[in-house]
């Protein structure tokens, strides 16, 4: 009877998990940005108390892939790009609503030096005109919206030729900051959600570049028609809520 | 891993019997296009995987007439499965089956094949009886060569596959999952496992190939 008795709670959670993984739970199908990982996780929470049927399946990845694998029939239901402009073209060839693409959240840049570096990014880009910075890691500007943004800041302060012989091309924003953590770059031209969120928050300093010296990186989403529509907008919902604004900006995604 | 070794035991029983008959009619052949076949063969070894797996998910995908008749026979999509999947990795698997037969037939004593020919045998029998048992070494290698080729295929399954966490998910995108959320951890451990099974499966393969060797001195 003893036994039982012991056994009795754990026999409550199997019953109570066995629940919770009932049916009526609708799974949605997210395709996103890399650079959302962490922020995601912490909204997940939120969708999930707001609406207990939901369920996320997250699959992280590059948003230009995905825009092809989605033109190509992609069994995604929310599509979070780090660039307004794949959803607009998802749009436009009629996968998806027109008023189901959003805005949530502007992308910024920022020079970040790692740990332990003697370089202050506090000067901004100018920090990196110091000689103890030999190598500066940027996203590739042909593919990555960084990149672009990078690219575009260093011309803007008239530094670009001047730094051109020190900069390293990473396949993604996210590498670049790998190249850096790693030791391979010494500072860095990565997005503000990289050191906000995640594994990297509290490494090494950081300072924003001015949103004026580089186009704005508007980061998008959108609902895809074929998919389950009516969940995707509850999760879009909760993303856009003045609390989902507020979490999403605690991880550097702010409007 | 479960999902990885599926799909590479799945491409390695598929893609054998197609591999040796390529190879044999290959070998055999004297027709002039025959280069332009093994140049096809060969191409997977070539094309960065992306851009093979770019090819197949266009191919395969919702806006293709083959997509578009998958998808109406059987209501689901053709990409973005594991039977999408397992179509890719056939293709970019296929020169790792084709050259080690295509090298054990061309290495084979070719006295064997006429005498067995004379003898009142097939071609396919022939195939069968002869020229498989006797290229044991060739054809094991082209078995372990497509496991492992399939087991590390990642552009193409990224690309075919979306990485959809239970059903396209394999080891090596698992990896580069880990490393784009800068979890070292997770990578490192996933990637050991990986480098334990390449290495087992390799001895394998080497093993296998001693006992083959010595089997052909015993004839």
């Amino acid at each position: 009877m003893a036994y039982l008795r012991r056994l009795l709670p754990l026999l409550l959670l199997v019953v109570v998990t066995a629940c919770q993984h009932s049916p009526t739970r609708t799974t949605v199908r997210i395709a996103a940005a890399s650079d959302l990982r962490f922020a995601l996780q912490d909204l997940t929470a939120q969708v999930t108390k707001a609406h207990p049927d939901l369920r996320l399946q997250v699959t992280y990845g590059s948003s230009g892939t995905f825009r092809t694998q989605l033109e190509n029939g992609a069994p995604f239901d929310l599509f979070l790009s780090a660039d307004i402009a794949y959803p607009e073209e998802l749009a436009a060839k009629g996968l998806a609503a027109r008023d189901d693409v959003f805005s949530y959240a502007v992308g910024r840049l920022v020079v970040w030096t790692g740990r332990g570096s003697p370089v202050d990014p506090k000067a901004g880009l100018s920090a990196l005109t110091d000689p103890r910075v030999r190598k500066v890691s940027i996203a590739d500007p042909a593919t990555a919206p960084y990149g672009r943004a990078a690219v575009a800041a260093l011309e803007t302060e008239h530094l670009y030729d001047t730094l051109r012989p020190k900069l390293v091309t990473a396949e993604s924003v996210a590498q670049a900051a790998e190249f850096v953590t790693s030791g391979n770059a010494d500072a860095g031209l990565v997005a503000e959600s990289l050191v906000l969120g995640g594994p990297l928050r509290g490494v090494g300093r950081w300072s924003a570049v001015p949103l004026s010296d580089y186009p704005r990186l508007v980061q998008g989403g959108v609902v895809m028609a074929k998919g389950r529509t009516a969940a995707a907008r509850e999760v879009r919902d909760v993303m856009l809520s003045a609390a989902g604004r507020a979490l999403l900006a605690n991880y550097g995604f702010s409007g | 891993m479960w999902l990885s070794a599926r799909l590479s035991a799945a491409t390695t029983v598929l893609l054998l019997p197609i591999g040796v008959l390529l190879a044999w009619w290959l070998s055999r052949t004297r027709r002039r296009w025959a280069v332009v076949v093994e140049a096809f063969v060969a191409l997977p070894l070539v094309l960065p995987p992306t851009v093979l797996g770019y090819y197949v998910l266009v191919s395969l995908g919702s806006r293709s007439p083959l997509g578009r008749a998958w998808q109406d026979l059987t209501g689901s999509t053709l990409a973005f499965s594991f039977k999408g999947l397992l179509i890719a990795s056939l293709l970019y698997s296929l020169p790792f089956a084709v050259q080690p037969l295509l090298a054990a037939f061309a290495g084979m004593d070719r006295r064997l094949v006429e005498a067995s020919a004379v003898l009142g045998r097939s071609p396919l029998s022939t195939l069968w009886r002869v020229v498989l048992p006797v290229c044991k070494a060739g054809l094991a290698s082209a078995a372990v060569l497509t496991f492992a080729h399939t087991v590390g295929e990642f552009g193409v399954v990224l690309m075919v596959g979306g990485n959809i966490p239970g059903r396209t998910r394999t080891v090596s995108v698992s990896i580069y999952d880990s490393v784009q959320v800068l979890d070292d951890a997770a990578a490192a451990r996933t990637s050991l496992a990986l480098l334990a099974f390449s290495l087992v499966v390799l001895t394998t393969l080497y093993a296998l190939r001693r006992n083959g060797s010595a089997f052909r001195m015993d004839l």
